[in-house]
């Protein structure tokens, strides 16, 4: 156990009911007792706990959304365990001991040596030496100031920041998610990049979650400084496993004047198996203020796992001149079905927004593409383009398409586009023709349908993605 | 040309095929040996793509009856990627276009496919681009067709030549052009002919689909076939082209001379 663990389940309990405070993991259930037990052990300032128990109090009059385009059965978050203390993984000896079918995964994606055997969960200092490496990481971003930690981390010991900054962008009770997550997060990731500070790196939370494990409620914060800029990368290629079947995280980015974050997700959870079984839920809310002006917030996303996702990460573009940018990549294949897409709301004076979503649907899986433009009528000038393609894999997949579209302001001007088109028998014999198999054919196909979207990506990233669609679409087509 | 002593490199019999259930194809006889140049003809909805597709092994046509030899290999048992790979090209009547793929990157992909698969050397990227600008000097095409998305926006001739320079790039042992003639201006018709004819040589074989004697004017066939409701109805030398073009269809069933099923 961690020393701060340690001190905490020693520390008389404050607030005056019985809770067996040395058991790792909480009753299932949710009440304020079990958030009062997770507030407890993460010695959290009473604040912290206020901003939960409100939370908590908003999700009690919430009902689970039900106007998105997917199926799954009645979640019983009364069956939920809330809290498990952070366990150190078991780890393998060796890269032998992994699972064969982990390393032809990994193969295939062409995910680097050393990061095979962390994601395998073999103690890196036995394979590689990849500790110095986040260590050298973590200095290297100290010297010009930034701060990159768990959220835990930070409440502990920058919580000024969090008390100013944490639900000023998704309130507690922003959606019934949003507010579950608000009442229960546990952990996540923190990030503070200093005024006028480019950071030097992107900061990928890859390092982090390896040696801490991932959530089932993750916390993101993310704070650029008026000129500072960021480019912030989630998720990894590597197919995530995890117990949880209900993950719901909510990110937080906020720029001030002149700043710039630049996120970008690689989302690959666990989609089930053929038939759809035990796949994760991902129901996610993210959302960037554009706070100051000239300031701007841009999402890349390639969404490839879980069984349901529901995602629309947003920007709220209240400075002038500020822009907001969301550029999408969601496959669904078998039995997955996605609802994605994004909201950009414009408040501020010559704001600009760019939508960029390509949906692709493989197998009997379901893509929905939900996307709001809103220019309220303080926003003069302001531009938005969307642009929204689906494209089908075989024939019993569906894409369907739901612009939102509401202007307020005269002045503005929106532009949106719409195509779905599919990878027809005669491409691919055509491919065949000249020796090309059916599965690079639509790998090909998929790859130039998703271009605009992958040239927004890190540069590795964007390779790692472009295998990783392959091996998705793997076996789509007979 | 003509030499006995070729090796034979397609030998078609009996060739039935279905759609739909709709028999397309009903007894084709066929032979093509090294070096030749073959003509195939016919009124339209004879069946002629149809051949070169269930040659190809479109998967839309299904073989009833009768078989195909590919250089010693049973053709049939092949899907069309492994007849690609075995070097049997088709240039497409229509040829497809295929959005936000580059061709260069769709070249050099069938390019190494096939390379690889016959055991040769693969090329990168650099390698590959100054081999296919080479290639398209011999066709007088611009380079920037190479930046472009396949076939996207081309005009029927660019399609057409587009072909042709896969052709160039994948060495087929046999190359079936379908109309690959029809949609080309009079200057490219003689670029594209004598891309064809460069290609050419004793080694390999070429079936031409056509409609017109100019073409065969530029690429001398050493046989003509003429097609008729899914058979071959009619053999002869590239006088016959001549002739058909002078009399029309009718004067093949006026003359009597319906020898279905010879084989050149
Ligand atoms: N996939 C298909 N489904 C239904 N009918 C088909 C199909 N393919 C071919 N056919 C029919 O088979 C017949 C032969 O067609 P094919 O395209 O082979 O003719 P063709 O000789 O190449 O004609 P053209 O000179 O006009 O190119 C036509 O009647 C055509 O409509
Ligand atoms: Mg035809």
């Amino acid at each position: 156990m961690s020393a701060v663990l340690q001190n905490l389940v020693n520390q008389p309990y404050k607030h005056g009911f019985v809770t067996d405070i040395e058991s790792e993991v909480a009753p299932k259930g949710l009440s304020e007792e079990t958030i009062h037990l997770i507030s407890a052990k993460k010695n959290e300032p009473e604040w912290l706990l206020d901003f939960r128990l409100r939370a908590y109090q908003k999700w009690l009059t919430m009902s689970e959304p039900d106007w998105q385009n997917v199926h799954y059965p009645k979640i019983d978050f009364q069956s939920i365990s809330y809290y498990a203390a952070p366990k150190p993984k078991e780890k393998l000896s060796s890269m032998d001991e992994v699972d064969p079918e982990l390393i032809r995964t990994f193969e295939k994606l062409g995910v680097p040596m050393h990061e095979r055997a962390a994601l395998a969960g073999v103690a890196v200092d036995v394979v590689f030496d990849s500790v110095s490496v986040a260590t050298t990481y973590k200095e290297k971003l100290a010297e010009v100031g930034i701060i990159f930690c768990s959220i835990s981390e930070a409440v502990q010991k920058h919580p000024e920041l969090i008390k100013q900054y944490l639900g000023t962008v998704v309130p507690v009770g922003d959606n019934f998610f949003a507010a579950l997550n608000s009442a229960v997060f546990t952990d996540g990731s923190f990030c503070y990049i200093p005024k006028g500070v480019k950071c030097p790196m992107d900061l990928s939370t890859y390092f982090r979650i390896n040696t801490e494990g991932s959530g089932q409620f993750e916390r993101t914060l993310v704070i650029a400084e008026e000129g500072a800029s960021v480019s912030y990368l989630e998720g990894c290629t590597a197919p995530q496993f995890d117990t949880n079947q209900l993950h719901a995280a909510v990110v937080e980015l906020i720029a001030l004047d002149n700043a710039d974050i630049k996120y970008s997700t690689v989302q690959n959870w666990y989609a089930g198996d053929e038939n759809g079984i035990g796949g994760i839920y991902n129901f996610v809310t993210k959302r960037g203020l554009a706070k100051g002006v000239n300031s701007r917030i841009s999402w890349t996303q390639v969404e490839t796992g879980s069984a349901i996702t529901w995602k629309y990460p947003s920007c709220i573009l209240r400075g002038d001149n500020s822009v907001g940018e969301f550029y999408s990549v969601a496959v669904t294949n078998h039995l997955q079905q996605a609802d994605t897409g994004t909201k950009m709301i414009h408040l501020g004076k010559n704001t600009r927004s760019t939508i960029v979503s390509k949906g692709i649907s493989a197998g009997r899986s379901n893509s929905s593409y939900r996307g709001l433009v809103r220019i309220n009528p303080t926003a003069d000038n302001a531009r938005n383009f969307s642009q929204c393609d689906s494209m089908l894999v075989g024939d019993q997949s569906g894409a369907h398409t739901f612009p939102y579209i509401q202007v307020r302001n005269n002045s503005a001007k929106v532009e949106h586009e719409a195509s779905t088109s599919k990878i027809g028998e005669d491409q691919l014999f055509y491919f065949a023709q000249r020796g090309i198999d059916a599965e690079e054919a639509v790998s090909m196909i998929v790859n130039g349908f998703c271009k605009e979207v992958f040239q927004q990506l890190p540069m590795e990233f964007a390779v790692e993605a472009t295998k990783l669609l392959s091996f998705k679409l793997e076996g789509s087509v007979g | 040309m003509i030499n006995q002593n070729s090796q034979t490199i397609l030998n078609v019999k009996n060739l039935h095929a279905n759609t739909d259930g709709t028999e397309i194809l009903k007894g084709i006889n066929l032979t093509v040996k090294s070096g030749e140049i073959h003509a195939i003809m016919g009124l339209n909805g004879s069946g002629k793509s149809t051949f070169a597709k269930v040659l190809a092994g479109h998967p839309d046509y299904t073989v009833t009856q009768g078989n195909v030899q590919f250089e010693q290999q049973d053709l049939l048992a092949m899907n069309s990627e492994e007849r690609a790979q075995a070097g049997i090209f088709l240039a497409f009547q229509y040829p497809i276009e295929i959005p936000g793929v580059a061709n260069n990157q769709f070249l050099r992909l069938a390019y190494n496919t096939v390379q690889s698969k016959r055991g040769n050397e693969e090329l990168d990227p650099l390698e590959f681009d100054d081999f296919v600008r080479e290639k398209m000097k011999l066709l007088e095409m611009n380079p920037d067709f190479l930046d472009r998305s396949v076939n996207e926006g081309f005009s029927g001739g660019e399609k057409k030549r587009n072909e042709i320079l896969q052709m160039a790039l994948l060495e087929p042992k046999l190359g079936i052009l379908d109309e690959t003639d029809s949609g080309l201006d009079i200057d490219a018709l003689k670029i594209v002919a004598k891309g064809v004819n460069h290609l050419s040589n004793k080694d390999n074989a070429m079936i031409m689909i056509t409609h017109y004697q100019r073409l065969l004017d530029h690429i001398v066939p050493d046989y003509v076939h003429v097609m008729e409701s899914g058979r071959i109805i009619k053999t002869g030398g590239k006088e016959l082209a001549l002739e058909l073009e002078k009399h029309g269809y009718d004067w093949l069933h006026s003359h009597q001379q319906n020898n279905a099923g010879v084989s050149a």
